[in-house]
């Protein structure tokens, strides 16, 4: 007879047992060990129809393709870049995804892009090695001039963005700067000086209280 | 003369007062403490990130690297010098093997997670609290791990079977041994065992059951403080 041991959106510890029996299977950061199914990371417990799985409260953060992130260069390569993503693992922007215009073999990479400059850029690609390809093609993708880089946990990226972009975009309009978040923690402000520095104020008091219900109502407080 | 009652007044198989607490080093990626009596351990973690020197790099697998460090006033007699020591190191290895079978690093190739424990006040027993609190404080900082880990020592004093000695147990003035070990809470399975002093054939399989036993209240302290971490974040 198989059964589950936990309950729906409980804290789960590593190691912890989830479910007995061999009806169940396990999910994302979950392993079975003979009939029995446990949990690999500390998180809350989530069932859907038979399938168990952990959403994980801390951790890294890991490299997706589709993300958006913010970088550091760091180093320049023989054709392209190497930048800091905030993980154990760097990324590569190659020359071709960084410009639009025609790159000469013999020109001089750090007329575009030199150490130390920070990146609006995409995951366009992640090996089981953990290897990164970034683009800075797309939409919105740029280099960062002026402004300020503030770092936070990733794991509260989605609670500074909020649901469908809401607390974003209050802190955007309520203090009239640029935000771009990257989803590995690194945000990017550009305003005027006291609408940049309210707006950090703003984020560090998001990243600290992210637990807190009606968030949204305290940050509006706060800014007006 | 037997040892029958103990100089601090506990049973033979009761642990000294316990208290845990995790997310105590707020720049840490993920930390711990843990008070067993007078010995305090503080846990932090660093990682995954980028391992140099470079010819350590595995790239099957990430690294799990431990510094253990005894603060300068800590002991009870002189000062400790600063920085490591022989008996650091061997700790730090030993404590690294204790933590390797259950943290799964397969995900971070390349990578290295440092464990740094930090105990600013000892009385025996160290190394069991640094590995309780630095399981917490890897659970905590979020990395893959197949099972809990809880330590603790054992041990026998002029023929007594003990859990959990103090310093002045270590000491007594007979035949005396200290067996830190470390279960994995699941499997049972022993990943540390170290002896120090004499004991019987006997008494040393009674000192292990004895540790299995009262390792599940180390368990018991651990898990309740990383649920209550959490508990109380989403009361708020």
């Amino acid at each position: 007879m198989s059964q589950i041991l936990v309950e729906e959106r409980s804290v789960i510890i590593p190691g912890e047992v989830l479910a007995e029996g061999m009806d169940y299977l396990p999910g994302d950061n979950t392993y079975r060990e003979n009939d029995k199914i446990y949990s690999k990371v500390l998180g809350l417990a989530s069932v859907s129809g038979r399938v168990l799985k952990i959403t994980a409260l801390a951790g890294p953060y890991v490299p997706k393709v589709e993300d958006k992130i913010i970088c550091q260069v760091t180093d320049i390569l023989m054709s392209g870049w190497r930048v800091n993503t905030n993980t154990a693992y760097s990324a590569v922007l190659n020359v071709k995804d960084a410009t639009q215009r025609y790159i000469k073999k013999e020109e001089d990479l750090s007329k575009i892009l030199a150490i130390g400059d920070y990146v609006v850029v995409k995951i366009t690609q992640v090996t089981s090695q953990n290897l990164i390809d970034v683009t800075m093609k797309l939409p919105g993708l740029r280099k960062i001039e002026g402004g300020r880089i503030i770092k936070i946990n990733c794991q509260k990226v989605p609670r500074v963005i909020g649901k469908k972009a809401s607390m974003i975009s209050l802190i955007k309009e309520k203090t009239g700067c640029d935000i771009t978040v990257g989803q590995n923690g690194l945000i990017w402000i550009k305003g005027n000086p006291e609408g940049e520095f309210k707006a950090e104020q703003a984020i560090k008091m998001i990243e600290e209280k992210s637990h807190y219900e009606g968030l949204t109502v305290k940050v509006e407080e706060f800014l007006s | 003369m037997v040892y029958s009652e103990r100089l601090d007044g506990r049973k033979i198989d009761e642990l000294r007062p316990m208290e845990a607490k995790v997310g105590v080093v707020p720049s840490a990626d993920g930390s711990a403490s843990f008070k067993t009596g007078k010995t305090w351990a503080i846990a932090a973690i660093r990682g995954p990130r980028e391992l140099f020197p470079r010819f350590l790099q595995n790239p099957k697998k990430g690294l799990l690297r431990c510094h253990y460090n005894m603060m300068p006033f800590s002991g009870s007699g002189e000062r400790i010098r600063p920085g490591s020591s022989r008996r650091a190191q061997e700790i730090s290895m030993v404590i690294m093997n204790a933590l390797e079978p259950v943290v799964d690093l397969s995900a971070f190739p390349n990578a290295v997670v440092d464990v740094f424990v930090d105990l600013p006040q000892t009385d025996a027993g160290t190394r069991c609290a640094a590995i309780t609190a630095a399981a917490m404080a890897l659970a905590h900082a979020g990395i893959p791990m197949k099972d809990m880990i809880s330590s603790v020592a054992v041990g026998q004093v002029d023929g007594t079977v003990l859990a959990d000695l103090t310093y002045n147990e270590e000491a007594y003035d007979a035949i005396v041994s200290d067996i830190p070990v470390a279960v994995l809470h699941n499997s049972k399975e022993i990943s540390l065992l170290q002896m120090d002093g004499e004991i019987s054939k006997d008494d040393l399989i009674k000192a292990l059951e004895l540790a299995q036993t009262v390792s599940e209240k180390v368990y018991d302290v651990q898990i309740k403080a990383l649920k209550d971490y959490y508990a109380k974040e989403e009361k708020q």
